[in-house]
């Protein structure tokens, strides 16, 4: 393709092709201070292309491809590009990944030990992992969480954090412009705007931590805090999974041995900094 | 419903591992997780290696739970089996 | 990308059929090879095949994960071949395990990392409505589809429209000819069955001959070759190992071949294999055919990002797998109604 960018984000490295040099670009100032390794080759590939040669003049529009392929995806107009290409990574990492159990959930660590929250989106799972990884705590991954069936550790999956509506002022507000991508109004998701994770965090990304806290927010209602049983929390992770299935033993492994040796609670908070006095509560009691 | 025969995973096919209340299999022959509650696993372990009908079941799990002289046992032991086999965890033999 | 360059799926073809070196790749060559053989769903075949190869660290690594999470999925597929033995063999309903699940039941050389997609059985037509029965009373439930895609289904083609498993989300397609009953060719499905040989674990399989038949008939006669690649390392393999332990295997192929009407299919498969995987074939397989050159280049038609190139040729495969498949009037019809729909 015209255009390409090596990007590797903990332990995948992805080639991302596409027609147009904007999200190239835009992925640069992403993506810069991640570690770079020309000489490893890609695990998965991202295609950012145009339907037909000419449209790529005329009106782009941004498909999103690569080695697994969504075809309802909608494409989406060139200024959402950097959207289409954290779409088209998140697709080949979910389909295509299989060295370690994939949660769809957020983390953060403290002293080697790993805070993994679960939910759907809408639930704030990001937003807080987002502003705990901007205090004490080192951002592992606001998307995904990889589960090393031999270890039992948590591995971080730290690409740019896509923060959506109400909690791109939140986290504006406490952070260096420099550190934000393109605001992107108005796309199928509502507003996104990307932020680069903390140098440390990036820095730290191969490092391994153990899990020792499992939370399932839910956003909206009053402060609550509910214990959760192995079984559900279980059955709520093999949902959550995107490669469960496919790992056959190793996950299942994996997974009742997270939630056994894992406490588990679902929270609700009706607003950030009540979930982040929850979590830190909660995060004290297990030590 | 006749008695029907039914038999087990053949040994070491099955996984299983008990998450509070919840029951979770690993089924090695097809890779599936089945999650199952009180009495499937009590069942499971009472078919034993040879082929079983709910009579022998019944007076097996007899031995270990108190069933009140109840007289629908077999046709419940009956309805749980075929759950069972639809799962793939017991075929009919 | 300069003209001298080597393009990665030819770089890919030439590492399956041993004519390079792994350890001779630059590390940036690996990223298209690994972006072709996942579009060609071939990641765990090369895995395969390269097992033990001198590989950079992370390619290996790669690999390993595809060749172990190869094996889990073939486990399924065989596991879908168990269920639709259990819900169809009480009542008295013989089957014939086809394409991928038969490959890994019989343990051949091609099933090392295949991707097996649905489960593809055969059955004798005359025992088509009760299988359709039995699978429904099994959990199979019909796939949604919209009326004139079951009535084609049913009016033209030589399976059932798919099923799938309610509760394991897993289809399976029940045949009860190799090819449409539209096709101008028509094998015979009688003897396909009655000749069908045991599977060490007990499954029906088609007979070798047979076998290599239907694996050329599903490439170059019904398909539009999507997919060829693997058709054809399926089909070098097979007919590699089945000529090794029996001297006249080429001789039984030409046979069944001519018994189904396949002759031109499987030359051509035979040609191809040779010409992209260095199979040697027997005396007398070994001609040139000029129209060898199309299938050649739709086979290597992917750019160095896995993507089909040449559109065009890809087209004309479609329409030309459509007019093998139906008479033109009816062709026009069924292109005609697909069309609106978009």
């Amino acid at each position: 393709m015209r255009h390409s960018k090596r990007i590797a984000v903990g332990p995948v490295q992805f080639r991302i092709g596409s027609d147009w040099p904007e999200p190239i670009a835009a992925l640069e100032q992403l993506y810069a201070g991640y570690p770079q390794d020309e000489a490893r080759p890609a695990d998965a590939t991202v295609c950012l292309f145009a339907a037909r040669s000419w449209r790529r003049w005329v009106r782009a529009s941004v498909h999103s491809g690569g080695d697994f392929v969504v075809p309802a995806a909608l494409p989406l107009p060139l200024s959402m590009g950097l959207l289409a290409a954290e779409m088209g990574m998140n697709l080949q990492v979910a389909l295509g990944w299989r060295r370690h159990m994939l949660l769809h959930a957020s983390a953060v660590a403290r002293d080697g030990r790993a805070l993994i929250m679960s939910g759907e989106s809408g639930s704030g799972k990001s937003t807080l992992a987002a502003l705990l990884g901007e205090g004490e705590w080192r951002l592992m991954g606001d998307e995904f969480t990889l589960i090393d069936p031999v270890s039992g550790d948590a591995l971080a999956f730290p690409r740019a954090v896509s923060l959506k509506n109400e909690a791109i002022a939140a986290v504006a507000a406490q952070v260096d412009a420099a550190r934000l991508g393109p605001l992107m109004a108005g796309t199928p998701k509502g507003d996104i705007r990307h932020l680069i994770p903390r140098a440390a965090a990036i820095a730290a990304m191969h490092e391994p931590a153990r899990p020792a806290l499992l939370l399932f927010p839910r956003f909206g209602g009053a402060a609550a805090i509910e214990p959760m049983g192995e079984g559900e929390a279980f059955v709520r992770l093999t949902e959550a999974s995107t490669n469960y299935v496919a790992l056959g033993e190793a996950g299942f492994g994996a997974l009742t041995r997270l939630v056994r040796e894992t406490p588990a609670f679902g929270i609700s908070y009706p607003d950030s900094a009540t979930g982040i006095a929850l979590v830190e509560q909660l995060w004290a009691e297990t030590k | 419903m006749p008695d029907l025969v039914y038999r087990a995973a053949p040994p070491g096919a099955l996984r299983v591992e008990p998450l509070g209340e919840l029951t979770a299999i690993f089924d090695r022959r097809s890779m599936q997780t089945h999650l199952v509650v009180s009495p499937m696993p009590e069942i499971l372990a009472a078919m034993g290696a040879a082929d079983c009908d709910t009579a022998t079941l019944a007076a097996r799990l007899a031995e270990s739970f108190d069933f009140d002289g109840a007289d629908d046992v077999q046709s419940i032991l009956a309805e749980r089996l075929s759950e069972l086999a639809a799962m793939g965890l017991v075929a009919r033999a | 990308m300069g003209r001298n360059k080597v393009s990665a799926v030819r770089i890919f073809v030439d590492l399956l059929a041993g004519r390079r070196e792994a350890s001779a790749l630059a590390p940036r060559d690996w990223d298209g090879v690994i972006g072709v053989a996942r579009s060609e769903a071939m990641l765990a075949t090369l895995a395969h095949r390269l097992e033990g190869a001198d590989l950079p660290p992370s390619v290996a690594a790669l690999f390993a994960d595809q060749r172990a999470a190869a094996a889990v999925a073939q486990q399924q597929a065989l596991w879908e071949a168990e269920m639709a033995r259990r819900a169809l063999a009480p009542q008295g309903i013989e089957f014939v395990l086809l394409k991928g699940t038969a490959y890994a039941a019989a343990g051949m050389a091609c099933a090392a990392g295949r991707q097996i997609g649905d489960l593809d059985i055969l059955v004798l037509a005359s025992d088509i409505r009760r299988a359709e029965n039995a699978l429904l009373n099994a959990g199979w439930e019909w796939v949604k589809s919209d009326p004139y895609d079951d009535f084609y289904y049913r009016e033209h083609m030589h399976e059932l429209p798919p099923l799938i498993h309610k509760s394991r989300d897993r289809m399976i397609d029940v045949h009860h000819a190799i090819l449409p009953r539209t096709h101008r060719i028509t094998p015979d499905a009688l003897a396909l069955v009655s000749d069908a040989v045991a599977s060490a674990d007990g499954f029906a399989v088609l007979n070798p001959a047979d076998m290599a038949c239907h694996c050329a008939a599903h490439m170059l006669a019904d398909g539009d070759l999507q997919g060829g690649l693997r058709n054809l390392w399926d089909f070098h393999l097979m007919t590699r190992d089945f000529a090794a332990t029996d001297p006249r295997f080429w001789e039984q192929l030409d046979r069944r071949a001519r018994l189904h009407g396949l002759q031109d299919a499987v030359q051509r498969a035979a040609r191809l294999s040779r010409d992209l995987y260095g199979a040697v074939v027997a005396a007398g397989w070994n001609g040139q055919e000029a129209s060898d050159r199309w299938f050649r280049q739709r086979l290597f038609a992917r750019d160095d990002w896995g993507r089909v190139t040449r559109p065009l040729l890809e087209q004309a495969f479609y329409i030309r797998s459509h007019w093998l498949r139906m008479p033109p009037m009816m062709l026009a019809q069924h292109l005609w109604t697909k069309w609106r729909k978009r």
